[in-house]
């Protein structure tokens, strides 16, 4: 992913839901970057999910039916919540 | 260097219930409309609503207009236009009925009817029982509304623009309103929208202060907006705290909670509301509650090791109920507080969530400012909807579920007087003046160029601490002049932001420093409005003047942003078709 898409996934890191807002902003900003390509690319479709489907992905309330999704959903449940 | 213009009938900033509704209007009166997004219409703050809708459908229990108005303008201590509110309160079914057939997906009795659940503030006859009136979608509500009015609108070919973030709105030489400048964040470029009208609606500034539930793109950029271009805002002393905020993150839990059953106790397990409502006890309206959490952490009697927040118990109620009616509740106390509602209370303190002032508007949408002493006179061409705006229908304090209702009806309202006045008074573009996008370039050009300047971070978060400490839920002279001086203060260090990255592709660090401008207009307006108000009204909860003041403060407040000066303009008092509700003491 070049460095302009990474912007463009902060931006899209800002959400209509305080909740996905603390949990997204410092994953996109530490750990996005670190990530190879193909997890940047999940991360990118994981973003055009709902606000409220996302959230219950990320509470674990339901599980992603897009298997492709999860594990990229579990990483961000497993890193800390940053404001 | 020039910058492209772009024509169109109508355009409207923000793409949440208000605008989305508007412009639903306006397209399918096959007028040519924009609509401008910093983020994708269905991501927009209304998405975040849970509780619900409100609406005297008296589906569950006989219910009246004329009820809701009287709990509206209760719950706007009597500062509210009753105008303005008989209005929403009549139109409140027919909207909802509306939303209904668009294909919102409302919760159902087994009749087939929309069901209606108990709410804050809602009661039947003038005040006396609580009554069912908020209308939901699961716990779903504003996403529902959101991908319902977004669809509608993408049929009636309402062009969007989304990503794009508004930055000045272009007054002519006359005052009238014939645009706004708009940064497109894919490319960097500016775009003057020229439009017959355009409407605000860019939702609330919560993220003024240090604890909000609000998302972080709620800052406030239609007021600054409107600030820096002259338009006064009316009423910025109001701001509602929601009583249960998870403590130490800001996320909410519903008012739902409480509708269903669930009880706030303190330190000594002590169900407290007893003492401060006695009727409506833990229903009491938004900031009844939030003071008397505030005072018993304040008097000691908080949870906790530093006694600094309250419990919300709701194990009592069932995991069945929880499970059924409150499916979101469990996984945010679960995420945010650690802890299972099914077994354990969750910690709660008051927390912002909602603007009851805004940019000054009429029943109609239209957007008024004083002229030649007149407090009143529409500014051609302008219009404001939804949370931006003041109807001013929530006056000191709004009802939970009628800001949702506010977006629907106001919507559909300015849409209207927009939709006439383009017929009428405007059926050509006016022309732009000359330097129509100067002001906004030139702002662009100082971020470009600033040296020496400090991180928008540590200012926005200097702000939020100063908004937070002065003009929280307990107020007093003393605090709130600090808070002027000190607000002041920031506002100045604001003007010499510095960004670190200039590039101008989807710059996130540009657009929060655009941002904080308009934040920082909005915090210096709530001190310096909440300093003057010399009463206790509504959310407004002073403790030198613990008292409400009809004969000398029953009237709005005025921020003049440039010359931060103060006026003040009387009440509505006279409703559309009723009689006058007469001050009376606010108690639940
Ligand atoms: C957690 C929470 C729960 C709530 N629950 C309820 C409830 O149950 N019932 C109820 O009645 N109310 C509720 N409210 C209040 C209600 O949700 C909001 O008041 C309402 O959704 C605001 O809608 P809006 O259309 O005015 O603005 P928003 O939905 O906030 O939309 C603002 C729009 O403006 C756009 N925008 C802003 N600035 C710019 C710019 N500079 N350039 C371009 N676009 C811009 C944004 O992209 C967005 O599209 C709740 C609020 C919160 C925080």
């Amino acid at each position: 992913m070049d460095e302009l898409e990474l912007k463009r996934m902060v931006w899209r890191s800002r959400r209509g839901l305080l909740e996905l807002d603390l949990q997204l902003a410092g994953f996109v900003r530490d750990v996005l970057p670190t990530m190879d390509a193909d997890g940047q690319t999940v991360y990118r479709d994981l973003l055009l999910v709902s606000d409220n489907d996302l959230l219950e992905y990320l509470n674990g309330k339901t599980v992603c039916p897009d298997t492709r999704l999860v594990p990229m959903i579990e990483r961000i449940r497993a890193s800390r919540r940053t404001d | 260097m020039t910058v492209p213009v772009r024509k169109f009938d109508a355009v409207i900033v923000g793409a949440g219930g208000a605008g989305l509704r508007a412009a639903l209007q306006l397209s399918e009166a096959g007028l040519k409309t924009a609509v401008i997004s910093k983020v994708f219409p269905t991501r927009s703050h209304t998405v975040a609503a849970q509780g619900g809708i409100s609406a005297s459908l008296g589906n569950v229990q006989e219910d009246k207009w004329e009820w809701h108005m009287y709990d509206t303008v209760k719950g706007s201590d009597w500062l509210g236009d009753q105008d303005a509110i008989e209005f929403m309160c009549r139109q409140a079914p027919e909207v909802v009925v509306e939303l209904e057939h668009f294909g919102m997906p409302f919760d159902r009795l087994e009749n087939g009817k929309i069901y209606q659940r108990p709410f804050g503030g809602h009661m039947a006859n003038n005040g006396k029982t609580p009554v069912e009136r908020a209308c939901a979608a699961a716990d779903r509500t504003g996403h529902a509304m959101l991908h319902t009015l977004y669809q509608r609108n993408v049929r009636a070919q309402t062009q969007f623009f989304v990503e794009w973030l508004a930055l000045d709105l272009i007054r002519d030489a006359e005052g009238d309103v014939v645009g706004v400048t708009a940064l497109e964040m894919e490319t960097g470029e500016m775009v003057v929208f020229h439009a017959k009208a355009v409407l605000f609606a860019t939702g609330g500034s919560g993220r003024i202060y240090a604890a909000s539930t609000n998302a972080f793109i709620n800052t406030g950029d239609g007021l600054g907006m409107s600030v820096r271009a002259g338009i006064p805002l009316e009423d910025m002393e109001f701001w509602q705290f929601h009583p249960t905020g998870v403590a130490g993150a800001g996320v909410l839990i519903t008012e739902g909670v409480r509708g269903e059953g669930g009880i706030l106790l303190n330190g000594n397990g002590e169900r407290f509301m007893e003492r401060y409502a006695p009727n409506a006890k833990d229903l009491a309206s938004r900031d009844v509650v939030s003071r008397a959490m505030a005072l018993e952490i304040l008097e000691g009697r908080g949870c906790g090791k530093d006694k600094d927040h309250v419990l919300l118990k709701l194990d009592h109620i069932g995991p069945e109920k929880i499970m059924s009616k409150l499916p979101g509740i469990r996984e945010i106390a679960i995420k945010f507080a650690g802890v299972d509602p099914i077994k354990d209370p969750i910690p709660v303190v008051p927390t912002c969530h909602y603007q009851m002032g805004g940019i000054p508007t009429n029943y109609k949408g239209e957007v008024v400012a004083p002229k030649d002493g007149n407090p009143e006179v529409r500014v051609n061409g302008f219009y404001a909807a939804g949370e931006c705006a003041c109807a001013s229908v929530h006056g000191a304090n709004r009802l939970g579920t009628n800001s949702l209702l506010d977006l629907v009806v106001f919507g559909k309202a300015a849409g209207n007087s927009m939709i006439d006045f383009i017929r009428n008074e405007r059926p050509a573009l006016k022309p732009l003046p000359a330097n129509a996008a100067e002001f906004s370039q030139a702002r662009l050009a100082r971020l470009e160029n600033q040296t020496g300047g400090e991180e928008v971070a540590d200012v926005r978060a200097d702000m939020q601490k100063c908004v937070q400490l002065r003009a929280g839920v307990f107020r007093n002279s003393e605090n709130l002049a600090r808070g002027v001086a000190e607000i002041k203060a920031i506002a100045e260090r604001a003007k010499r932001t510095q960004i670190k990255d200039k590039s101008r592709v989807f710059n996130t660090a540009r657009i929060e420093a655009l941002e904080l401008d308009n934040l920082i207009e909005v915090a210096v307006a709530t001190l310096v409005c909440a300093e003057a108000r010399k009463e206790s009204r509504g959310a407004h909860a002073h403790d030198d003047f613990p008292d409400r003041h009809d004969e000398e403060w029953m009237k709005h407040t005025l921020y003049d942003g440039q010359s931060r000066q103060l006026a003040y303009k009387p009440v509505h008092t006279k409703p559309l078709s009723i009689d006058y509700i007469a001050p009376q003491k606010r108690v639940y």
